[in-house]
C-alpha cells in the first residue's frame, strides 16, 4: 500500500517537474547575474578566448552532459553564419571559480555577451537555434 | 563521435540514443513494480535484477546492460528509423548514481529499514521515469553542482590563501 501510494506520489511529481522542465528549458532570458551585479562581463581572460567584434556565445560544458554536444553544433553553425559573433566552449569543471562567479548550475548553460562582454541573455539547457539569432538580434 | 572537444572519462564507443530510451522506459516499470511489492522476496529480485543492470551498464558502458542488448537483438531490427548515435559518458554516468540507488535500497532491505528501501527506489524511479518520458540527462543536472561542492571544500581546506576572485560573488555564496 506504502509503496503504490509512493509510485503515484512519485509519477505526479516527476510529470509535473518534467512538464515545467520541457517548457522553461534553453529560454533565453535575461541574465539574472547581470542585473545583481552591476555590469558584469566577461574577457578574454575568463573565457580563455578572445570575444566576438559583436558578441560571444559562450558555453558551459561537461562531459557528462549529452545536450551539450547538439548544443555545440547549432552555437557554432550561428556563429558562422553572422559575421562579428564567435563561439566559445568552456569546460565547466576546469573553470569552477568562474562557474560559481557566474551561479551556472547545471550544464549546457549558454551565456550571449555583447561586444563589450557584458553578459546579456542566459539559457539554462540547450538553446533553440531560432531563439539564438532572435536575442543576436536584438543587441547587434 | 568526432565532436569531442575536452576530455572525457569515457572513450567508448557511441551508443545508440534509441535504444537509451527503450532502457529507460524497462527500468522505469521494472522500478515501479519493485516499490509496490518491496518488501516482498518479490520486490527484493527484481531490485536485485535492476540493481545488476545499473552495475553492468556502469561499469561496462549501456550497451552491456541486458536491456540493451534486448534492444539490439529484438528492438532495432525491427525499426524503421536511424540509429541516433550519442557519447557513451552521460548516460554511464546515469546509470552509476542509479547504481548507487539500488545499493541503498538494498542497504535498506539488509537493514531492516523500509524507509531507506522506499526513498531510494524512489528517487531512482522519478530519475528513471523522466529519463523515460522527457529524455532528462542526469549528468546535467547532477555532475556540476557535485564539481562545485567538492571545489568548495577543497578551497576551505587551502587555509593559507583562499582563491583569488575574479568576478564578484553572487546570492551570497561565500569562498
Amino acid at each position: 500500500m506504502t509503496g503504490m501510494v509512493l509510485l503515484g506520489v512519485v509519477l505526479l511529481l516527476a510529470a509535473g517537474f518534467g512538464l515545467w522542465r520541457v517548457r522553461t528549458d534553453g529560454r533565453l532570458r535575461p541574465d539574472p547575474a547581470a542585473e545583481a551585479v552591476d555590469g558584469q562581463t566577461l574577457g578574454p581572460a575568463d573565457i580563455g578566448a578572445a570575444l566576438g567584434e559583436r558578441a560571444t556565445l559562450v558555453q558551459f560544458s561537461t562531459a557528462f552532459c549529452a545536450p551539450c554536444r547538439s548544443t555545440r553544433v547549432v552555437l557554432r553553425d550561428v556563429a558562422e553564419r553572422i559575421p562579428g559573433v564567435r563561439y566559445v566552449d568552456v569546460d565547466a569543471e576546469a573553470h569552477l571559480d568562474l562557474v560559481r562567479a557566474l551561479d551556472v548550475r547545471r550544464t549546457p548553460t549558454v551565456l550571449v555577451l555583447d561586444e563589450t562582454g557584458r553578459v546579456r541573455r542566459r539559457a539554462v539547457g540547450a538553446p533553440r537555434r531560432a531563439d539564438v539569432i532572435a536575442a543576436l538580434g536584438e543587441f547587434l | 563521435m568526432p565532436d569531442l572537444e575536452f576530455r572525457s572519462p569515457d572513450s567508448g564507443t557511441a551508443v545508440d540514443a534509441r535504444g537509451l530510451r527503450f532502457a529507460a522506459v524497462l527500468t522505469t516499470g521494472v522500478l515501479a513494480a519493485a516499490l509496490v511489492t518491496v518488501p516482498s522476496p518479490v520486490g527484493v529480485g527484481l531490485l536485485v535484477a535492476q540493481t545488476i543492470g545499473f552495475a553492468l551498464a556502469a561499469a561496462f558502458g549501456a550497451r552491456a546492460n541486458p536491456y540493451g542488448l534486448l534492444f539490439r537483438r529484438a528492438i532495432a531490427p525491427r525499426l524503421a528509423s536511424r540509429p541516433r548515435p550519442e557519447h557513451p559518458a552521460p548516460p554511464r554516468f546515469a546509470q552509476a548514481v542509479g547504481l548507487v540507488f539500488g545499493l541503498t535500497a538494498l542497504a535498506g532491505v539488509a537493514l531492516g529499514s523500509v524507509t531507506v528501501t522506499y526513498l531510494a527506489i524512489a528517487a531512482a524511479l522519478a530519475a528513471a521515469f523522466l529519463n523515460a518520458a522527457f529524455g532528462f540527462c542526469l549528468g546535467c543536472e547532477l555532475y556540476l553542482r557535485a564539481a562545485r561542492l567538492r571545489h568548495r571544500s577543497a578551497a576551505r581546506t587551502r587555509t593559507e590563501q583562499p582563491p583569488p576572485l575574479r568576478r564578484p560573488h553572487i546570492e551570497g555564496e561565500t569562498a
